[in-house]
């Protein structure tokens, strides 16, 4: 299972997406790691960076699109969506810019699209061997929209803030009408139980970032906590276009 | 007519030929002008009209009749602020996808002109 070289089971087109906000210390490297694995396209998604981003991940031999003003993650990977619909692609893998997510899982997440079992492919770091560790501040959060997201779909997922997944054009081609705006992996779950996709976890390596701050505080934390909480309900009575 | 009437009338006057004119100079666009419209004109009547005033005050149980006045001006603020909310998120909405469209359009375009060709000039 190393690449999409031509003869592997039902060849599909992937674009391997990474949405970047001021990374340009951290996009060379995950670029150049994920060429070193697989021969698929990677776009990244420069969301108005105000440093050299866009121009790391082009000379790091990415498809890069510039967005002219900070959009936030989901509209800067929406814009992902909208290009991969034009450009034909089958299935999107989405991983962070900052390191985090470990590029040789790619092939995990695309498995149960190649084989048709599933719509969308979340990578969870509690899966498997789990050699994640987090603080107790963070697990907290990630417990908390366990309950939530198991609750409204009658499901078992682990890892609901995940944003190491992968989806296939039919999932793309209503995100690309449809997607949270700030933070969309908890308020995607929803969606997709209301589309009836069909949604599976697989086990995938997680680490602490490379370089650079988090974008995590206390105060954003909390906003995060009844922002996400509150989009999720709205998205459970919320008309889907 | 008393003081307070007459303080009324002048004002929701002032403010609705204020309207109009903001209006008329195309500073203000006729959607967003009719809420302003409505709250002026119908303050501007319950001043004048002030038997009027008392006795829809009586109706709904409010002793001081003038203070129906602010119930209708607090009406219309609320209204114009939710108006404008929603005005707002539209344009956001309409905004991000501008700012996509102008990321995917730019993808397309050839490559800029590389740095090289500066130096020669």
């Amino acid at each position: 299972m190393q690449s999409s070289t031509p003869g592997s089971s039902p060849d599909i087109r992937v674009l391997v997406v990474i949405p970047a906000y001021c990374e340009e210390r951290n996009i060379g490297s995950v670029v150049r790691s994920i060429r070193n694995l697989f021969h698929h396209d990677i776009l990244v998604v420069n969301d108005g960076s105000t440093d050299n981003t866009g121009e790391a991940a082009r000379k790091a031999g990415a498809i890069t699109l510039d967005l002219p003003c900070n959009l936030g993650i989901g509209g800067a990977v929406q814009t992902a969506y909208m290009y991969a619909i034009a450009h034909g692609y089958d299935a999107i893998v989405r991983l962070d810019a900052d390191g985090q997510h470990e590029p040789a899982d790619i092939e995990r997440l695309l498995e149960p699209l190649r084989d048709g079992t599933a719509d969308a492919v979340i990578g969870s770091r509690f899966l498997g061997e789990a050699t994640y560790r987090a603080s107790f501040f963070r697990m907290t959060g990630i417990r908390f929209f366990r309950v939530l997201v198991n609750l409204f779909t009658g499901c078992k997922f682990t890892d609901p803030t995940s944003g190491f997944f992968a989806i296939n054009r039919h999932l793309m081609q209503f995100y690309s009408a449809q997607y949270p705006s700030d933070y969309p992996e908890v308020d995607s779950y929803i969606l997709m139980h209301r589309l009836k996709i069909r949604a599976v976890e697989v086990p995938v390596r997680m680490y602490e970032r490379e370089k650079g701050k988090s974008s995590i505080t206390p105060i954003r934390a909390i906003y995060y906590m009844v922002k996400v909480t509150l989009s999720f309900l709205i998205n459970r009575i919320g008309r889907i276009e | 007519m008393n003081r307070l009437a007459i303080l009324s009338v002048v004002t929701s006057t002032l403010f609705l030929l204020g309207i109009l004119e903001l209006v008329r100079r195309r500073r203000l666009r006729e959607e967003y002008s009719i809420l302003w419209l409505f709250g002026s004109v119908i303050i501007l009547v319950l001043s004048v009209k002030q038997s009027w005033l008392n006795w829809i005050s009586t109706l709904v149980g409010i002793s001081y009749p003038p203070s129906f006045l602010f119930l209708v001006g607090m009406f219309f603020i609320f209204m114009i602020l939710i108006h404008f909310s929603i005005v707002i998120s539209k344009l956001m909405r309409m905004n991000k996808r501008l700012i996509q469209e102008i990321a995917l359009l730019k993808s397309s375009l050839p490559p800029e002109e590389p740095p090289q060709n500066r130096k020669e000039q």
